[in-house]
């Protein structure tokens, strides 16, 4: 085998009494790559990311992390991946840098090679002044920071992450997917998480599995599921609305078209090339063109394509609440 | 990888202590009542003058102190085994759990940090009782205490480990305190001789494993034994390791 893939699924099923959790998923996640598994809450993300990590034994099915299967040698698995749980797993009476020291320690890694390493990865996550600060004092971003610092120490080809951005507001968001982005590019580490939030798959995936009650609907790179459901729309400012709807009518790729207060949509298939078509097309008949805007489907239409509902009227259970909660009390 | 690592158990032993030394107040607090049950007791008792059963040429301090050593070391060990469930609540146990180290190491390097806490805490004790008046029969005798100390911390680690291992939140730990913590403390003649006893509650007593502690440690401390030493010492360490084994086998099958 030339090209090993990081992760390997293959019909991979968690039943816990007659609730099947994860129902016969298959997969497959290139090395270096970002991928995302996108769903709501209870479809089976954490539950897959479990038995990935060995945390949870498969039903059924074949896990498969750097070719190290999870049941038969969770060892060399262990080994192999660094995870961020969804929840907060730092010991709170201990400082930054003693938690980090914990798991290199537990990890194996050498007297001389420690030291510089948590060094390394307390500067990638721009830690470094608040090392000496018991971790009780850290706000909810900063815990995340630390925690994917603590992933990244023993040097991991996997970096799992669970709903990495949960509960945290929007410049820690964005502070975490930079870092993510970073270690992807700069480490090449092969990153897999889960999301329930549509622009984290979308900005940080390089392919995105749908999971809806255990199944994985679709699985494909954002751009193209987005093309697929052929929803782009373009709106054009005409001067002449109804000659405009006239002179189109005949052509097919054009898969509906309404006028409106002057603006003319048209629902179309990869709208940015059709765009300059259009353009030419309504020149042609001496129609003037004001403005031109395309709108392109979110993976929120996606979703709703595949699921026919919203991701938000799924979310939010009382426990995610909670989890909201507990991480605003945190200071800072 | 090793299935007994030091490292391992070095580290959770590391942390334990670092957690230890940092909380002031646990230290305090763990000290304060067997002090209560040794001023206030042991006055009380004493008051009463000397009751049946109690061994000669003893009297009740000395027959008290080297039981409320033996309480503070159960209550601190089930403590410590049953923070497995702390670690649960607070999400620690996932990272322990997904690392590529044996369950074996993992429970040991708890018993390691268990046992170390409530010796030192046994030990604190032991030295504040000599100023109420405590003797022991020779320094020495501290040797042979301090191996017996031991075996009753792994012990009761292991024990707290065991059900923390089978519970789902910290709900049930009134339960554990009540129904096993106390019931191990209160039959194991570490506040009155089991001498005396009617026989349906020393036949109790004497499937408590503490009580065999608690003989042991009053035998090599002021020197009345109500079975023998050896006795004593074979059972608790036939106790510790059945402990020991229980809890890395139901440990090793807790999902988190």
């Amino acid at each position: 085998m030339l090209l090993l893939n990081s992760i390997e699924v293959k019909d991979l099923t968690r039943r816990f009494g007659d609730f099947t959790a994860v129902d016969k998923i298959s997969f497959s996640v290139k090395e270096g790559e970002i991928f995302g598994l996108l769903g709501p809450n209870g479809a089976g993300k954490t539950t897959t990311i479990k038995m990935l990590t060995t945390m949870l034994k498969p039903t059924s099915g074949k896990a498969e992390v750097c070719g190290y299967e999870a049941t038969a040698d969770p060892d060399s698995i262990r080994s192999s991946f660094g995870i961020v749980f969804q929840d907060p797993s730092l010991d709170n009476q201990l400082t930054g840098y003693e938690n980090l020291d914990f798991h290199a320690r537990l990890y194996g890694i050498s007297k001389e090679r420690k030291n510089p390493r948590i060094k390394e990865v307390l500067k990638l996550v721009g830690l470094e002044n608040k090392k000496s600060l018991l971790v009780k004092n850290y706000s909810g971003g900063m815990c995340r920071r630390l925690e994917i610092a603590r992933g990244l120490i023993h040097y991991p080809k996997v970096l799992f992450l669970d709903e990495p951005t949960l509960g945290l507001d929007a410049q820690a968001r964005h502070t975490i997917w930079d870092y993510i982005k970073k270690l992807n590019q700069r480490e090449g580490i092969t990153i897999f998480l889960t999301t329930h939030y549509m622009e984290e798959a979308d900005f940080l995936c390089q392919r995105v599995a749908i999971m809806d009650s255990g199944k994985i609907l679709t699985l494909d790179s954002p751009e193209n599921l987005k093309n697929a459901i052929h929803q782009d729309i373009i709106s054009l400012e005409v001067s002449d609305g109804q000659k405009a709807l006239e002179t189109l009518r005949e052509f097919n790729w054009i898969k509906e078209a309404k006028l409106h207060n002057g603006f003319l949509d048209l629902r179309v298939e990869s709208g940015e090339r059709k765009i300059p078509l259009l353009v030419a097309l309504l020149q042609k008949e001496n129609i003037l063109i004001t403005s031109v805007n395309l709108h392109r489907p979110t993976l929120e239409d996606v979703f709703l394509s595949f699921t026919g509902s919203t991701i938000r009227e799924e979310e939010a259970t009382p426990l995610d609440r909670a989890r909201m909660v507990i991480r605003a009390q945190r200071k800072g | 990888m090793r299935l007994i690592s030091l490292n391992v158990i070095y580290t959770l032993w590391l942390r334990e202590m670092k957690r230890f030394l940092r909380a002031k107040s646990r230290i305090v607090g763990s000290i304060i009542q067997p002090l209560f049950f040794i001023l206030i007791l042991g006055t009380g008792f004493k008051s009463l003058g000397r009751f049946r059963g109690l061994p000669l040429g003893t009297d009740y301090l000395s027959f008290l102190v080297p039981g409320i050593m033996a309480m503070t070391i159960l209550f601190s060990s089930m403590f410590a085994g049953i923070s497995v469930l702390w670690d649960r609540q607070f999400g620690f146990l996932k990272e322990i759990m997904v690392a590529p180290v044996s369950r074996v190491s993992l429970v040991l390097g708890r018993i390691a940090g268990g046992m170390t806490t409530a010796i030192i805490q046994a030990l604190l004790i032991f030295f504040i009782s000599l100023f109420f008046g405590f003797r022991i029969l020779h320094l020495l005798n501290l040797l042979p205490a301090f191996f017996i100390m031991l075996l009753i911390a792994v012990s009761f680690v292991g024990l707290g480990v065991a059900l923390a291992s089978r519970m789902e939140d910290i709900h049930g730990f009134q339960l554990v305190m009540n129904f096993i913590i106390m019931p191990i403390f209160f039959l194991s003649g570490a506040l009155f001789p089991l001498e005396g006893l009617p026989g349906w509650l020393a036949k109790i007593s004497y499937i408590d494993p503490l009580t065999y502690g608690v003989d042991a440690l009053r035998g090599v401390l002021v020197g009345s034994f109500s079975f023998s030493l050896a006795l004593d010492l074979t059972i608790l360490l036939v106790f510790s390791l059945l402990m020991v084994a229980i809890a890395t086998y139901l440990f090793n099958r807790c999902e988190v």
